[in-house]
């Protein structure tokens, strides 16, 4: 009778989870909090204040931190837009399209950008593009950023279409609607949640890469992480704890966006 | 029955239309990552050129460089190289050890998760998901911020008196290793939780009843159940780790040295050196493939079993 809770529990183990969470947390939190320091030091404690915020729109960094945002952005829109569209394609043809010649090899094609090491992955295409003659810049990273993101897109899409029964598709075709229309008002539809889901993904993952921009970047071009990194090697300055919180906030709200949109989908499922 | 099967073969008409639907992930990886990763093994045997790129002339001079040396001209009798041999060794153990340490902590957190109840799991799982979407750079800065010898860390420990003199932690291989723990702690967990979630509990009470001890039932039958989720979780934190660039580089110093700062070094303007740079890449990627291929046939193993 006492054994039924008994044995799910391990002495230690809840300790190791609060653990597990303070040490994940902690050095979010400590940079949170400093952010709002308004003491030019970054030791001292000098009262609550918002002038590192400030700093990011009117410092002297203002200008560099502005058209890194913009990149980031503009970027981050581009390649999870386009990475996104073609993932959503691939999935309908891989858990659609039945058995055919070259599904495990696809399969194993898609998920290469998630195998293949990611200082490798950075080497590899700027050895590529240098050997092409494709100038770095805005676009060898949009090109970088769309292809790493479409196994990330790829993934909720795919796992979606899975649970989407093809009865509702069948049902349509046999009240005569044309391949385009089922498309249209059925399986997009029912697969709108995994999409969403895909994107903001793609998203955050284009946002927060640093070591295959870095690479294939070149002179003069900057993202919010390149130019974080670049600040940082000069030391830690108050200011980028501010930018940091920024991002850490997009990161987490964006999260948060894709966690409830795929709670709301598998409610709609079932 | 036939006639279902029929209509179900007919399926939604994507039949005809994979090729199309597939041609644009296919390219798009096809050209910019797998033609990339075949022209970067090419490099590897080309010879430097200086200024940055190659020439290309077949050449094992990146390779020769990586296990021997020929002295400051290069003509001397070859003698092993340890220099960079010494850099894979530490990334190797720099990275099992952040395995080690991941699973003694990931592997109860996971467990933890595992036995909630249903509608606080889901939160658990969330908050240890969060950190690992939020920016690697930026939890890598967060955590040197932390660590400083000025930092908030050593600021509570001298502040409570339990030091005299900050701990010099910033810049140490113990640096770098809190870094890679740090950095790849949800990867443990996630795959481990996906494991034990799955776990009947019906064993580990017909274990009770026959006397075993708690511990006695999470060796003898817990562990080897759950033993696929906690190969893929120590996967997924090796592998990352094994080429990390972040962690040594913004908490490391020069004594820290790992595979993935000398690699980034070979691009670095007109010192680098591509074919070498390429080389250390493609070791670092075949080191990478064995653990893949040890992983795919350790998982196949056990699904026979």
């Amino acid at each position: 009778m006492a054994g039924c809770p008994d044995i799910r529990r391990y002495p230690g183990f809840a300790a190791m989870a609060a653990l597990c969470l303070t040490i994940l947390y902690v050095p979010l939190a400590v940079v949170i909090a400093y952010s709002f320091n308004a003491s030019t030091s970054l030791t001292n404690w000098g009262g609550v204040s918002l002038r590192w915020y400030a700093d990011l729109f009117t410092g002297v960094e203002a200008p560099r931190f502005r058209a890194a945002a913009w990149n980031s952005i503009t970027i981050a829109t581009l390649a999870a837009t386009a990475s996104t569209i073609i993932a959503a394609a691939a999935a309908v043809a891989m858990v659609r399209g039945g058995r055919f010649r070259g599904k495990g090899a696809t399969f194993a094609l898609i998920n290469l950008p998630l195998m293949v090491p990611e200082i490798v992955t950075a080497v590899a295409t700027l050895i590529f593009f240098s050997t092409i003659g494709l100038m770095t810049g805005y676009l060898t990273i949009l090109i970088a950023h769309i292809t790493f993101c479409i196994p990330f897109a790829y993934l909720p899409i795919a796992a979606r279409l899975e649970g989407i029964e093809e009865t509702f598709e069948q049902a349509a075709r046999d009240l005569y609607a044309t391949r385009a229309q089922a498309f249209r008002l059925i399986l997009l539809p029912l697969m709108t949640p995994g999409i969403i889901s895909g994107f903001l993904l793609a998203f955050i993952i284009s946002l927060d890469d640093f070591i295959i921009t870095n690479f294939v970047k070149g002179a003069g071009m900057e993202t919010l992480p390149t130019a974080i990194f670049g600040s940082v090697k000069q030391g830690i300055k108050p200011n980028i704890l501010a930018l940091s919180t920024v991002m850490l906030t997009v990161s987490i709200l964006f999260v948060t966006l894709s966690y409830f949109v795929n709670r709301l989908g598998q409610r709609s499922r079932a | 029955m036939a006639g279902r099967a029929a209509s179900g073969a007919a399926g939604t008409g994507y039949r005809g239309l994979t090729g199309p639907l597939l041609l644009p992930a296919w390219a798009m990886i096809g050209i910019f990552l797998l033609l990339p990763v075949l022209l970067m093994t090419v490099y590897s045997f080309l010879t430097r050129e200086f200024r940055g790129g190659v020439d290309w002339t077949f050449s094992l001079a990146a390779y020769d460089r990586f296990l021997l040396s020929r002295g400051l001209f290069g003509d001397e009798p070859p003698v092993p190289e340890w220099t960079y041999i010494t850099i894979f060794w530490r990334s190797i153990w720099q990275a099992g050890l952040a395995t080690l340490i991941c699973l003694i902590v990931g592997f109860p957190t996971a467990w933890f998760i595992a036995t909630r109840p249903l509608h606080s799991r889901a939160l658990w799982l969330f908050m240890i998901t969060v950190p690992y979407w939020v920016n690697l750079l930026i939890r890598t800065v967060s955590l040197r911020f932390l660590l400083r010898d000025q930092g908030p860390l050593n600021d509570l420990l001298i502040g409570t008196g339990l030091l005299d003199s900050p701990l010099r932690i910033i810049n140490t291989n113990l640096a770098v290793q809190l870094g890679l723990f740090y950095s790849y702690l949800p990867f443990m967990v996630l795959p481990i939780y996906a494991a034990v979630e799955r776990y009947n509990f019906a064993l580990s009470e017909a274990a009770a009843d026959l006397y075993a001890s708690r511990w006695t039932t999470l060796r003898e039958i817990v562990l080897p159940v759950v033993r696929p989720g906690i190969i893929a979780g120590c996967i997924l934190v090796f592998v990352p780790s094994l080429g990390a660039f972040l962690a040594p580089d913004l908490l490391g110093g020069a004594k820290t040295y790992m595979i993935g700062s000398l690699i980034e070094e070979q691009f670095k303007g007109s010192q680098g050196n591509w074919p070498f740079g390429a080389a250390v890449s493609v070791i670092l990627m075949t080191l990478v493939l064995i653990v893949l291929m040890v992983y795919t046939r350790a998982r196949g193993r056990a699904e026979v079993r």
